[in-house]
């Protein structure tokens, strides 16, 4: 079961029509390192995770949803009420012709999101490592996305999902360690 | 520039028609050096925490768009 | 179709104003030190200094967010927050609309 809240983790502004970024930021909607994949590579991996694990997740799982819609909501205030000259403008015509300005699941090159991003080898470190990598790796496209626009109130909420990435990516670590160390049977309480 | 950002130099080669960038720059985030994050790590304010990213400051890894400027020697 | 174009013109909650970015700043600022804590105590389940702050941010967290929902309607579905009349929850504005 899950429960919708019906507010941002943090505020999403932006201080221009910018249709050109919208595309660039969809990388982090429906590409391989995006918030999507991590969403569902985290939560389907729990159901072969030691449960130890399994609590971790699932709260991490549950924040790159809300990370989702934080993108989202970038993608919808850049282009929302874009003309379709712009649209063209910004190399979007493709995208428009089938979409409109619908938010879809797609990387920035418009290659639409596909389950094969999503690695479940079923070994916890395997697994856990493919997590690691996917945060750092998605760490990296924000930094190229903050490149990318000038706008500073954008900026603003990449650099927070960003540094969202870091602390994930430790946690992910910290879990490592738990997995080898073992610490359902060692633990003395 | 930070004390997490890393530089290096590249070879130049001869061939390579674009005006070479010679100093490149990587950042290696503070969670590269902590295995098992300690307890009782200072925090932010709630505000901070929220500005930041996170809630402990050791924790935190600046970033700022340097790379529009970083390209080759025509551009700098 | 006018009622449409002011999304508090049914509904018995405040404008969005400054007032109410201010709250929901204040709520997201509570609620991501929670979910700091909660991802830090799933790997640090022992940490007693810990839980006792996430303990005392739950309490926070429920002050805040019903100063909230009582001036700018549900959080959260399924019984999980209360409505006016008319049905709340269809018509205060989306995260990504305000």
């Amino acid at each position: 079961m899950w429960l919708y809240e019906k507010k941002l983790q943090y505020p999403v502004k932006v201080s221009k029509c910018d249709p050109r970024m919208a595309k660039l930021l969809l990388e982090q909607y429906g590409g391989a390192d995006g918030e999507l994949a991590a969403a569902l590579r985290y939560l389907n991996q729990r159901y072969s995770i030691p449960d130890k694990v399994i609590g971790l997740l699932t709260d991490i799982g549950t924040e790159e949803f809300a990370h989702l819609e934080m993108i989202a909501t970038m993608v919808y205030k850049l282009t929302k009420d874009a003309t379709v000259e712009m649209m063209k403008e910004a190399g979007l015509s493709e995208m428009y012709a089938q979409h409109d300005r619908a938010v879809f699941y797609s990387n920035s090159s418009g290659v639409p999101f596909t389950t094969a991003y999503i690695q479940a080898k079923g070994d916890p470190l395997a697994d856990l490592y493919e997590d690691i990598a996917a945060e750092e790796k998605a760490r990296a496209t924000y930094q190229w996305l903050i490149d990318l626009t000038d706008d500073v109130d954008l900026q603003d909420s990449l650099k927070f999902l960003r540094e969202r990435e870091i602390i994930h990516s430790l946690r992910f670590r910290e879990a490592v360690e738990i997995i080898k160390a073992d610490w359902n049977t060692k633990r003395v309480f | 520039m930070n004390d997490q950002v890393r530089v290096w130099y590249p070879f130049i080669g001869p061939n390579n028609p674009c005006p070479p960038i010679r100093v490149k720059t990587y950042v290696v985030p503070p969670n590269q050096y902590i295995q098992f994050q300690p307890l009782d790590l200072p925090q932010f304010t709630p505000q901070e925490a929220l500005r930041y990213g996170t809630l402990w400051p050791a924790l935190f890894s600046p970033y700022e768009p340097t790379r529009g400027s970083e390209g080759g020697e025509s551009t700098s | 179709m006018s009622d449409k174009m002011n999304a508090n013109a049914n509904t018995n909650t405040k404008p969005i104003d400054d007032e109410y970015y201010k709250l929901l700043h204040e709520l997201q600022a509570v609620d991501f030190v929670l979910l700091e804590l909660a991802l830090f105590l799933n790997t640090h389940p022992n940490d007693m200094k810990s839980i006792q702050q996430f303990n005392q941010g739950v309490e926070q967290r429920q002050k805040l967010a019903y100063q909230y929902e009582l001036n700018y309607g549900p959080l959260l579905q399924y019984g999980h927050s209360y409505s006016r009349f008319p049905w709340q929850w269809i018509e205060t504005p989306w995260p990504w609309q305000v």
